[in-house]
Order: C-alpha cells, then structure tokens, then sequence
C-alpha cells in the first residue's frame, strides 16, 4: 500500500511472472518492484524479449503475476480495470474496421461497466479534437493514415477518463515525423489531464523526451536493471533534444541498454 | 486536421499479422470491362449459331440459339409454371440452410466440446454427393416441395458454417485484449466483435450459397417431381425437346446469375470497410 503522503498509480513488489511453454516454463519477469506516484511519466524501455509488453499487461489485469504482487490505485488491477480507471493503447491502433474514428472513439462508453461518475466523461467528439482530429469524425479506418489512426486510439483510451494511461509502444510503427508530433501532443494531454501514464517505447530519445522517469529492463529473464530520472524541466519543446543534459541521459540509457 | 504535417506522411504499412481476411469486395471496374463478357458471349452465340448451320447439325443434339430463343418465347407460359416452384424451393432452401448454419457456428464458437463432438459428422455429411443425399431426402420429405427445399438447404448448409465458423472465431486477438481492458461482456463481445468480424466470411458463403441453393432444388426435381424447372430437364432430355431443355437451363441459370446479384449488392451495401486495419 501507498506511504502517507503520496499517492501511487501503480505499485510492483516483487512481481514474476512465470508462462507454460513446451520446452517448460518461461519467466518473462523476476522480481520486478517500481512505484509509479500518481500524474507520473514513465517509460519502460528495454531490448525485445525483456517482459516491459508483459509488466504493462500487468498493470491492466491481462497477465496475473505469478509471485509478488501488483496494486494498482491501491488496489488489485481487476477493480482498477471494472471501475473503468485504466486507458490502453496498443502499437497497431487496434480501430474496429466498420466503425468510423467517432464511433471507435465511442466504443469504451458503450460496453463494461459503466463509471459511478460519469460527468467527468468527456464527450467522443471534444477528445477527437483534442487529437486534431476534429472534421475526421466520419471517416472509417482504412481511409486514415497510421497517424491519425493512432490518435483515434488515444482519444478512444481517454473517453472514459482513465486515471492510468498504459501505451504500448504506441508509435512504434509510424515514421519519425508523425512520432515528434504525437510525442508532442501526448506530452500536452498528459499535462492537461494529469493522467498516470507507463508508456513502453523501443526508443532512447522517445524515453527521455516524454517520461519524467525510465524503467531500464534487462532481458533473460525480464529484470529491472535501473529506474533513471530525467529531470529535463516541462514543458519541452523538441530542441530539448539537443541540449547537453538530453544527450547525457540518453547515452547513459544506452551504456545501460548495451548491458542489458 | 491542425497544422500539424501530418498530410506528407505516406500510409505506413497495416500491420498484417493477422489471418488473410476474404476478399471483401472486387476493384470497380471500367465500363469497357463491365462490357467485355457480354460481348463474349455474344460472339461465341453467333461462333454456335454460324457452326450448327454450316454442319447442319440436327435440332435433337444442338439446337441453334435462334432455335432456343424461338422457344424460350413460345413456351415462356409453360417456363415460367416451372420456375416459380424452383425459385421458391430454391429461396426457402437459402434462407433455411444459412439460418440453420449460422445458428449452430454460433453454437460451435460457445461450445467448443460441442464443435469437437459434432463438426467432425458435418464434415463426413458434406462429403456425401447430393445426388446421393437426394433420393434419401426425397424418401424422407416425400415428392412434394419440402424435400427440395431440404436439398437445396443442406446444400447451403455446409460453406455457411465453416465460414461462419471462421468468421466467429478470427478475431484479431489484440482486439479481444482491449474489449477485455474495456471489461467488456461476453455478449458485447459477441455483438460488438465477432458478428461484425464475421461478416465479410458470410458474405463469401452467401454467395456460394445463392447459386447452389438453385443447383439443390433442380437436383431434388430431377428425383421425382411434376412441376419446376428440374423436371423440366429430365422431361425436355427423355422426350429429345432440345431446344426446350435449353431454353430450361437457360431460365434456371438466369435465376442463379439474379439471386447471386442480390447478396453481392447486399454484400457492397453491408460491408463497406476494408479489413486492412484488423
């Protein structure tokens, strides 16, 4: 449980998790422990195979641990996922096809349980534009780009106002122009929602740029290796990226990586 | 859009992780090509019009187009009592038999046990010749109507429920993974998910279906029968009316050809997404 005086999203203690496979079974994660406060940024970044997809499925009760435990808003991740509080984006958007970006937007609102509080729901219509997607509402999947279909995707994982926001590696398989401006604009809704967010990247620049802290995991079996701050003052524009302390953390992230 | 530049960035490449999706609908085509096979088949029915001449072949084994069409006019009366038992035997029959296959794929994709216990006798069913199950049938139903439209719906029977089958369970699984984050019920699931995902496969096996259906309720006809285009056949080929037989086969192939016009404008109607992004 939580420390008087903060709150925590999420909190890891010891959690491991085992997987059957044929060959017996896989540990894709060994006694990993983090504290994520609430209205925190952080990344999980590690190379592939290093468990950061599954401690994400953790937190949002896809995966049970197998030892240890995991909290989420001071309680098991199933009353956080029932209570609507969790928010999840995946690395293909994941859009229902015969449903137009509006209607997609909408989905979460019309299945589950829905939320006590429901005046603190904002309308599908206001978070499309709040992505920039505003004048898009009727236009089905395949006629959006990868971008725009991405943004649809964040803008449904925010519809029901999800205190934790988990992205898996959300930008992953768009191009570096369309990854600056949605780093940019998922840096903005942060602040403007003051919602939790774990966001899992391959990309050093992407972890730093965004996360207020980055979870190094190491590999073989997936293990926390070292949780780095990155105290880069907010709002940042992207010509952070350019400036000594960027570079500092980024190239300790890689010495990290390399040992990983 | 804001002025984000977004509006340079090409289409990346939809992840295609998942199984290959139905072809869901054919590329438009131009106007010549919409007119290419009409004019086909206007050349091969003069190519056979202009060769049964030349060789004078007799009206008993090849009668010429000119032939048919004079008969499919004088007998259209007599046609036309024919078709309206075969086209009813052949609709009721559709609708039975893809009715029925939706309902136990849906069944199947609650119950696995089930599936396991019961596909299997599907499979060995279907691979039983209609004009073997027929005269079973026609014991069975007796002479009148319902044992065509049985045939005709056994006949849709079996395409529909492996599609549907497919259809129901080829779920993208990370959309299963979010409707489970959204703690989303087994039926929203269900009506929000799979009925639409299986769409596209229906739509395969309908068409199918629409052609077959009519093939059944001949094949039933040919078994014992006085009315419908079926035993219009058997009639026109044992009394040598060949022109009579083709001007039958010609009205029950027209019958087909509109029937699997009306799923397909269904089919463009209903699904109108692609299925790129899963």
């Amino acid at each position: 449980m939580s420390s008087p005086g903060t709150t925590l999203a999420v909190e890891l203690e010891n959690a491991t998790v085992r997987f059957a496979s044929e060959r017996g079974s896989v540990t894709a994660l060994e006694n990993v422990g983090l504290k994520v406060p609430s209205g925190g940024f952080v990344s999980l970044l590690g190379p592939s195979g290093c468990g950061k997809s599954t401690l994400l499925r953790l937190v949002a009760d896809l995966v049970v641990p197998t030892d240890g435990t995991v909290s989420v808003l001071g309680g098991p991740p199933e009353r956080a996922r029932l209570h609507r509080e969790l928010g999840f984006v995946f690395q293909d958007a994941t859009l229902l096809p015969w449903r137009s970006a509006l209607e997609n937007v909408r989905l979460p609102l019309e299945v589950g349980p829905k939320k006590r509080d429901r005046a603190g729901q904002r309308r599908p219509e206001d978070l499309l534009r709040l992505v920039g997607l505003a004048g898009r509402e009727n236009a089905l999947p395949h006629e959006l780009s990868g971008g725009m279909r991405q943004r649809v995707a964040i803008a449904r994982a925010l519809v029901s106002e999800p205190r934790i926001l988990l992205l898996d590696e959300p930008f992953g398989a768009l191009d570096e122009i369309t990854r600056d401006t949605l780093n940019e604009e998922l840096l903005r809704i942060w602040r403007e929602t003051g919602t939790t967010i774990l966001f899992v990247t391959h990309s050093i620049p992407e972890a730093v740029f965004l996360s207020e802290r980055v979870l190094v995991l190491a590999t073989n079996p997936g293990r926390v290796r070292e949780l780095v701050a990155c105290d880069l003052p907010y709002p940042r524009p992207l010509s952070v990226r350019e400036t000594p302390e960027f570079i500092r953390i980024a190239s300790h992230l890689r010495a990290l990586l390399q040992t990983c | 859009m804001d002025d984000k530049p977004t509006a340079v960035i090409a289409e990346p490449a939809a992840v295609a992780r998942h199984a290959p999706a139905p072809v869901v609908s054919p590329p438009r085509r131009s106007r010549s090509q919409t007119l290419l096979p009409f004019i086909a088949a206007a050349v091969l029915v003069v190519a056979w019009q202009i060769l049964a001449q030349v060789f004078s072949l007799p009206i008993y084994i090849a009668p010429t187009p000119i032939q048919i069409a004079k008969t499919l006019v004088s007998e259209l009366p007599m046609l036309m009592r024919n078709f309206v038992p075969t086209a009813v035997e052949s609709l009721i029959g559709f609708l039975l038999g893809n009715t029925v296959a939706i309902a136990v794929a849906v069944l199947f994709v609650h119950s696995r046990r089930l599936e396991a216990a019961l596909y299997p006798i599907a499979v060995f069913v279907n691979t039983i010749p209609i004009l073997a199950k027929a005269p079973i049938l026609v014991l069975i139903f007796g002479l009148g109507m319902t044992s065509k439209v049985v045939i005709a719906a056994f006949i849709c029977f079996f395409p529909t429920l492996a599609n549907m089958v497919r259809g129901l369970t080829a779920v993208n699984p990370q959309s299963l993974e979010l409707m489970r984050v959204l703690s989303a019920s087994k039926s929203e699931v269900f009506w929000k998910l799979r009925v639409p995902s299986s769409l596209p496969f229906l739509f395969s096996a309908l068409k199918i279906a629409s052609t077959t259906s009519v093939l059944g309720a001949i094949v039933g006809e040919w078994i014992g029968a006085d009315l419908g285009l079926g035993a219009l056949i058997i009639e026109a080929t044992h009394n040598f009316r060949s022109p009579l037989l083709y001007a039958t086969v010609f009205v029950s192939s027209a019958w087909a050809v509109v029937f699997f016009a009306v799923v397909s404008f269904a089919e463009r109607r209903i699904v109108t997404w692609k299925q790129s992004e899963g």
